[in-house]
């Protein structure tokens, strides 16, 4: 990267910091991670022009990020391996991934009014108001989708989105990843499948294979 | 607007060269290390993966974790700019036609986007007429190429095994990385299918190149696409394109777009005329020779726009082909899970950039209902998550019972997280990549009514799939079923495809494999090219890209392309020597 872009780019995360420090008072720790990474991969003119006008933009109201601030910590919520979607940034992610992918904005927009005019109807308030008793009540009406009753198919079909988006914000974080126990992306030796688990499958590298192919000496 | 002004370059270089791909790479490689001043046009920035860095990055890295964009079509950490659109340069299709357009802009054009697969074409690839009667014959054979895939192979480097095959010749190897789990379970299940199952092919270093300090061994981080930044793997920057501007006798000048070709009054190309894009200042370069190597329908366009009194069907365009027999592979892929990898131990699977292992075609087509065989490339395990991981979970878990519970499809929490990691690395796929007949009907030509912003007229193109195509798209498809099903992988995707959608073949041009449009030959009634990839009609002027393909066999086009630039290289050096040029 030319130093000119490296300094558009840093000029370009303190901006977008600023900005969504005001659209959303909590998880500034998160902001600053996300904001920084424009900065991090190679961007060619064209395309970092479009990610600063991206993260300059602001798409979900306050309301509606509160709700999908709840919805994802009902989705991926801490457990004894890793912590909650919120912990790991996760409505950050979707508030860019709609701006990105404008098809995601019309259902996520649409989901969540429907999803609070069903509260406002069973308890006369919106989603987030609800006690978590009803807000689970809620979910699980829309969470099962061959159970689910006919009036909640629209339901069925944004709650599938959220968890999707939740799902993979989650697990491309890097608490996700640590969760889910992925071991590469580092400078390594490919010395063949781990001999427990060749066992394991009922597998063996052949004659052929081991004449053939390169070994490393060092342990993995 | 005021007056356009052109800026000639005093400049008379010996040859200038558009393009700096697989073809433009390589010539501009060998035409310095000969000693020849060369000008090397690219129509994007400058790209160093040693600088220019996505490899090593966490998904959380990009903004939109790995997702695709119009920027960077295969995914946000891909080494290659732009794809199938790009701003300010349309193309157009004839109705009812199908063609999708890959561009790389940037230097090293898009062999910053391939998989690094470098398949040697067989003696009978070049022979395909004589064999079924389809198509043409090259105006070579595989022993007039075989000096040159030798040398390519020791000078760039490349892993596999010689295994002996007819058609799938034997080369200078690097040992290839072992099998990984699912390719070792694959080969087991193609093997009981009666398909073969061979290590790989790839331009990558598992071992440092002898004599060559400036490259790194492969490091094994599964990541080719994105460029590497020891240069483990081939890719024209940084292979060919960065020594040859280390010889002094190379002038690159990038983000410049070639207008057309240049010629004089008796028809000799004398340069190149190009609009820089950043300050969109119009510019002529003078040159002994012209080289084309901006891709096979790039090159066809700028022959195409490059007319006058001596050529008013456009450059070494008199036989009129010139567009036509425009070709890709064909394409099909099929994808599921092997419940038995449901819950799998981790460990650091994360080998080459691509596969391990392989299908060269194994069947005779006498005994089948369409000519031309496919290979099948496989994919599968514990991949890094990317945008889209973990999508879909309500159509998996409800369906498999996780740690022993049957759960209810769907649903959220703690739950949900166990099943996510249950499901990891379970995932497999294949893909065919086949050989299309070239048709004098498939071609691009000159839109009459469309130009990009640079004013230069754009391509139209006008495609259509044959019997043939689809017949082999339907014979991949029965394949990969019966590999699922011996592994015991249920399908999870392209397994209903059909007549209705030509059994999953992708539409033409998806594979990024175009050739043909500027075919070679011995007949310059039907060929643009002599097999020099000279131009019949204009002899100090070449195409090295996919242009000059007479047809692209089974197999990756680009280590044929390598080898056809080396060896049209070495006979413009001679010829000019020879003053004949």
């Amino acid at each position: 990267m030319k130093r000119r872009d490296s300094l558009k780019a840093i000029a370009l995360g303190a901006i977008s910091t600023g900005l969504l420090v005001e659209a959303c008072a909590p998880k500034k720790k998160e902001e600053k991670a996300n904001a920084g990474s424009a900065a991090k991969i190679d961007r060619f003119a064209e395309e970092a022009a479009n990610d600063e006008r991206l993260q300059k933009e602001t798409f979900f109201t306050a309301h509606e990020m509160a709700t999908i601030t709840v919805l994802v910590d009902i989705i991926i919520p801490k457990d004894e391996v890793s912590g909650s979607a919120t912990e790991a940034g996760v409505p950050d992610f979707i508030e860019f991934i709609v701006k990105d992918m404008p098809y995601h904005q019309t259902p996520m927009r649409g989901g969540l009014r429907w999803l609070d005019q069903q509260c406002l109807r069973k308890y006369e308030k919106a989603f987030v108001d609800c006690t978590a008793q009803q807000q689970t009540e809620m979910i699980d009406a829309i969470a099962y989708p061959a159970k689910a009753a006919p009036d909640m198919k629209q339901g069925v079909s944004f709650f599938n989105l959220m968890r999707n988006l939740t799902v993979t914000g989650f697990y491309t974080s890097e608490m996700g990843v640590k969760d889910l126990g992925y071991m590469g992306n580092k400078p390594n030796q490919w010395n063949g499948v781990p001999k427990d688990v060749l066992d394991q499958y009922g597998l063996t590298y052949t004659e052929k294979d081991l004449k053939d192919c390169i070994s490393f000496n060092s342990p993995e | 607007m005021g007056d356009v002004q052109i800026k000639v370059n005093p400049t008379v270089y010996d040859v200038i060269i558009v393009g700096s791909g697989a073809g433009g790479g390589m010539a501009a490689h060998q035409l310095s290390k000969a000693g020849l001043k060369v000008c090397l046009l690219e129509a994007g920035p400058n790209y160093d993966p040693a600088k220019n860095i996505t490899q090593l990055k966490n998904p959380w890295e990009s903004l939109r974790r790995g997702a695709s964009t119009k920027y960077r079509p295969f995914g946000d950490f891909d080494a290659s700019y732009w794809g199938w659109e790009i701003d300010g340069e349309p193309y157009t299709k004839a109705a009812g036609t199908q063609w999708d357009w890959w561009r790389a802009r940037m230097l090293g054009g898009r062999t910053n986007h391939w998989g690094r697969i470098s398949l040697r074409f067989g003696p009978k690839d070049f022979k395909r007429k004589s064999i079924d009667g389809l198509g043409d014959d090259w105006p070579i054979g595989y022993n007039d190429i075989a000096p040159y895939y030798d040398a390519i192979d020791r000078m760039i480097g490349i892993f596999g095994t010689n295994e002996g095959l007819e058609n799938d010749p034997d080369g200078i190897f690097l040992p290839p990385p072992k099998p990984r789990l699912h390719e070792l379970m694959i080969r087991k299940a193609a093997t009981q299918s009666g398909v073969k199952v061979i290590p790989s092919r790839l331009s990558i270093l598992t071992k440092p190149l002898p004599n060559n300090k400036d490259r790194g061994a492969c490091f094994y981080c599964a990541q080719c696409n994105r460029g590497c930044m020891v240069y483990g793997d081939f890719s024209s920057s940084s292979v060919l394109v960065k020594p040859a501007l280390a010889s002094g006798n190379v002038d690159l000048i990038v983000h410049a777009m070639a207008r057309e070709v240049l010629t004089n009054k008796e028809g000799v190309a004398t340069g190149v005329s190009y609009v820089d894009k950043l300050s969109l200042q119009e510019y002529q370069v003078k040159g002994r020779v012209v080289v084309l190597a901006a891709s096979a329908c790039e090159s066809a366009r700028l022959l195409l726009n490059s007319k006058s009194p001596r050529h008013p069907n456009g450059l070494a365009n008199t036989s009129g082909v010139v567009g036509r027999y425009l070709h890709d592979s064909t394409g099909a892929a099929m994808g599921g899970v092997i419940p038995n990898l449901f819950g799998r131990k981790r460990y650091n699977e994360d080998g080459v950039g691509g596969m391990h292992v392989y299908s060269p075609w194994w069947l005779d087509n006498k005994k089948l209902d369409f000519p031309r065989g496919y290979h099948i490339e496989y994919w599968g395990g514990m991949g890094q998550p990317a945008y889209g991981f973990g999508f879909g979970m309500e159509g998996l878990n409800g369906k498999y019972t996780v740690h022993g519970k049957q759960k209810e499809a769907g649903g959220y929490g703690a739950s949900l997280k166990e099943d996510v990691r249950f499901f990891y690395g379970a995932g497999v796929g294949m893909a065919g990549r086949g050989e299309a007949i070239p048709r004098y009907d498939n071609y691009c030509e000159i839109d009459p009514n469309v130009v990009d912003q640079y004013g230069i007229p754009v391509l139209r193109f006008n495609v259509k799939w044959s019997d043939y195509e689809i017949k082999q798209a339907k014979h991949m498809k029965e394949t990969f079923k019966e590999i699922m099903h011996q592994m015991g992988a249920v399908i999870t995707w392209g397994g209903n495809d059909g007549p209705e959608n030509n059994y999953g073949l992708e539409s033409p041009g998806k594979i990024i494999h175009e050739a043909g449009t500027v075919r070679m030959g011995k007949n310059p009634k039907d060929s643009a090219l002599n097999e020099w990839n000279q131009a019949h009609d204009c002899k100090n002027l070449f195409v090295v890209d996919g242009g000059a393909f007479t047809s692209q066999a089974d197999k990756n086009i680009t280590w044929t392309i390598l080898a056809l630039s080396m060896r049209a290289s070495e006979y413009i050096v001679q010829q000019l020597k020879q003053g004949a040029i």
